[in-house]
């Protein structure tokens, strides 16, 4: 200020041209992608083309397997094991059901009302992977036992009358039945439900809650309007990740089911193992791989969140 | 707007909000001190003070967003206290909008009227989103929108339910500067044409003084001081309000003599004259207040022409510590006897070039323009808060 009437300071020194960016660095991305695409290409897509060979092959275990391009497995698997295939889709979708009706509620309550609690929540319901999933699918088969106190409260509360009525459950078992492997499905994908249910709610901004309870909207219809909508990334996520696994799923229904209640994993995990048909069983493993993608395109195409997902 | 609006609502009494006795407590904290304040219909109210003060408590406590500790909140005759958000006939701007993202436009500014059962919402939505200026953008969502129009969109969710009140929650916070003030010119426009009370909640002074009929300047959970913009500028009865609302300077002093309507003060060996209608503070000769003076108000004079300044007015001597030159006006801190850091603006029409830090001046103004404060106040509160 005092300086007004003094000459201008001389101007810096013309900055020097700037260089080039240099090549180096271009290639860094690829770089890092190396070791993923290694591990895709060893564990992911090595196996997948062997499994592929293995469908079309024709042969037994003493002369040998050729790939004869005998596609007719295909069809002579599915027609054969149709039922199972069905049972997996019926039980898999009742379970993710269950789960997206059970989880929700809490999945909710961690995002907005947990307070200081929502971590130890958070822990409480990855808990149980700390236990093996065996172990504790065969905690069920302890629970659900036969003349067990579980078994004989639903009995006496009738539960098991209308259970029965529904062929769910059989007489006065709840294990060996439907029931069963889908209450073992359902407990054992449950967290893969709360967690992604949890992550889409907990981003939902609480003042939008608020601006829809300053325009009208009662507590029901906030949760219709915004909440519910919002939080479908989550719901689409959560349901993949439970229907997918347990379509697939083969333990539950071994340790929990009888032979009425077979699915499409069963049936694999013989033919692979026990009757060594290994084409049936890549046959049936790819069939199943087919179904699911169907099912899940048609349904991302209809929830209409591609972008969300 | 519709004109029935404007029409019916300017000599109505229905949009009169009461807080009596309100008041907000988190445990031991104390949000809001018990409050009374009415603010009539139609008027553009202002809520002023620095992040914490409690301003925004005030308004969630209106919206019906939190729930007073005491006290009741009345709309008109009506007690909403006890009503949830969403049967008060409020609307709510929030701050950073809280827009729906999952809606596009014209679904975030029909929400309210759907929620009330209106069916035909279409036309309603189309004027409104004229009247902010947004028809293009009817099916765009709101991610794809600048922060300007995003901040109409929530100006026009808020009023298309015609509430008795608009709250404003720092509405132009996130906007830069240059729209900010073009937003409060529009805000004030709308507010003007559709003749409903708006209650702003803000921490920018400027702000609050450009858009307001009357402010209201929070500190600490209390109403420090409310009144129109310019009363508050000129005649602040507390430090706070003085130094939050511009810019003030302070001189510690002692009461002389009281004679008629003037009250002469003691300060570093001279006399400074004030109003006794200006003085706030008990003024008992002997006793001390605070005489301050805006920095718009000084005249500064080089000591060499001291004799030139007209006799009856307030003057206290001094040298310039810095000045700085801003374009319009040169801002001097002058280093006083009575005041470390005497601010002065002084208009750049004819500037003395003997006027440079190390200079000895004389500064002057009309007693008229002196106000009196309670001496026993921090001289600086609210320095900090101030923007």
């Amino acid at each position: 200020m005092s300086t007004l009437t003094e000459a201008p300071p001389p101007l810096a020194p013309e900055a020097p041209e700037p260089k080039p960016p240099k090549r180096r660095g271009r290639l860094t991305p690829y770089w890092l992608l190396l070791p993923g695409i290694l591990w895709l290409l060893v564990f992911f897509a090595l196996p997948m083309i062997y499994q592929a060979s293995t469908s079309v092959q024709t042969g037994s275990l003493e002369e040998g397997y050729k790939v004869t391009w005998h596609f007719a497995t295909y069809w002579d698997a599915l027609s054969a094991y149709w039922p199972q295939f069905v049972r997996s889709v019926l039980y898999a979708g009742t379970a993710t059901i269950l789960c997206l009706l059970l989880g929700y509620p809490l999945a909710y309550l961690i995002a907005f009302r947990a307070g200081r609690w929502r971590n130890l929540i958070l822990i409480l319901v990855i808990a149980p992977f700390f236990t093996s999933f065996l172990i504790r699918t065969l905690a069920w088969k302890t629970i659900l036992a036969d003349g067990g106190p579980l078994v004989g409260a639903l009995d006496t509360l009738h539960v098991l009358d209308v259970t029965n009525w529904l062929g769910w459950t059989a007489g006065d078992r709840v294990l060996a039945t439907p029931l069963a492997v889908v209450c073992g499905l359902t407990y054992n994908f449950l967290p893969f439900m709360i967690l992604p249910l949890y992550t889409s709610l907990e981003r939902i901004d609480g003042r939008l809650h608020e601006a829809a309870g300053d325009l009208y909207a009662k507590p029901s219809t906030t949760f219709r309007k915004v909440t519910f909508p919002l939080s479908m990334p989550g719901v689409v996520s959560g349901t993949l990740l439970t229907f997918i696994p347990a379509a697939g799923d083969y333990v539950n229904a071994d340790l929990l089911g009888s032979t009425d209640t077979r699915m499409v994993g069963n049936v694999i995990q013989t033919q692979f193992l026990r009757v060594l048909d290994y084409p049936t069983a890549a046959a049936l493993s790819f069939i199943l791989m087919a179904a699911i993608l169907l099912m899940v395109t048609l349904y991302i195409r209809r929830s209409g969140t591609e972008d969300l997902v | 707007m519709t004109t029935k609006t404007t029409r019916t609502t300017k000599a109505d009494p229905t949009g009169d909000v009461r807080l009596t006795g309100i008041a907000k407590t988190y445990g031991a904290f104390t949000a809001v001190h018990p409050l009374d304040l009415t603010v009539p219909q139609g008027s553009f109210f202002a809520l002023l003070g620095a992040s914490g003060c409690g301003k925004t408590t005030t308004l969630r406590m209106i919206a019906g967003l939190e729930e007073p500790s005491s006290g009741t909140v009345s709309l008109g005759d009506q007690d909403v206290t006890a009503l949830p958000p969403y049967k008060r006939p409020v609307n709510t701007v929030f701050q950073s909008y809280a827009l729906f993202p999952h809606l596009d436009i014209f679904e975030n500014v029909a929400f309210g009227l759907r929620r009330r059962g209106l069916k035909s919402v279409k036309k309603q939505v189309e004027e409104m989103l004229e009247l902010v200026q947004l028809g293009e953008q009817a099916r765009k969502k709101p991610h794809q929108l600048s922060g300007g129009q995003q901040q109409r969109v929530a100006v026009a969710r808020a009023l298309i339910n015609h509430p008795k009140v608009l709250l404003l929650d720092e509405p132009l916070g996130a906007l830069d500067l240059k729209l900010r003030r073009q937003m409060q010119l529009e805000l004030k426009r709308i507010q003007t044409e559709v003749g409903i009370t708006f209650i702003h909640v803000t921490h920018d002074q400027e702000e609050a003084m450009t858009m307001a009929d009357t402010v209201a300047v929070m500190n600490a959970g209390r109403v420090e001081q409310l009144g129109a913009p310019t009363d508050l500028y000129e005649n602040p009865r507390t430090t706070f309000v003085a130094n939050f609302l511009g810019t003030s300077n302070f001189i510690e002093a002692e009461v002389d003599s009281k004679s008629g309507d003037e009250i002469v003060l003691k300060a570093g060996g001279g006399k400074l004259v004030l109003p006794g209608a200006r003085c706030s503070a008990p003024a008992s000769t002997g006793g001390r207040v605070l005489a301050g003076v805006r920095p718009e108000k000084i005249s500064l004079t080089h000591a060499d022409d001291a004799g030139e300044i007209p006799v009856g007015r307030n003057r206290i001597t001094g040298r310039i510590a810095d000045s700085s030159f801003i374009g319009v006006s040169t801002q001097y801190v002058v280093d006083s006897p009575v005041c470390s850091d005497f601010e002065v603006y002084a208009q750049n029409i004819d500037r003395d070039p003997r006027l440079v830090p190390g200079a000895e001046v004389v500064l002057h103004w009309n007693p008229a323009h002196t106000f009196g404060l309670d001496a026993s106040q921090d001289a600086d509160a609210g320095v900090e808060e101030a923007v």
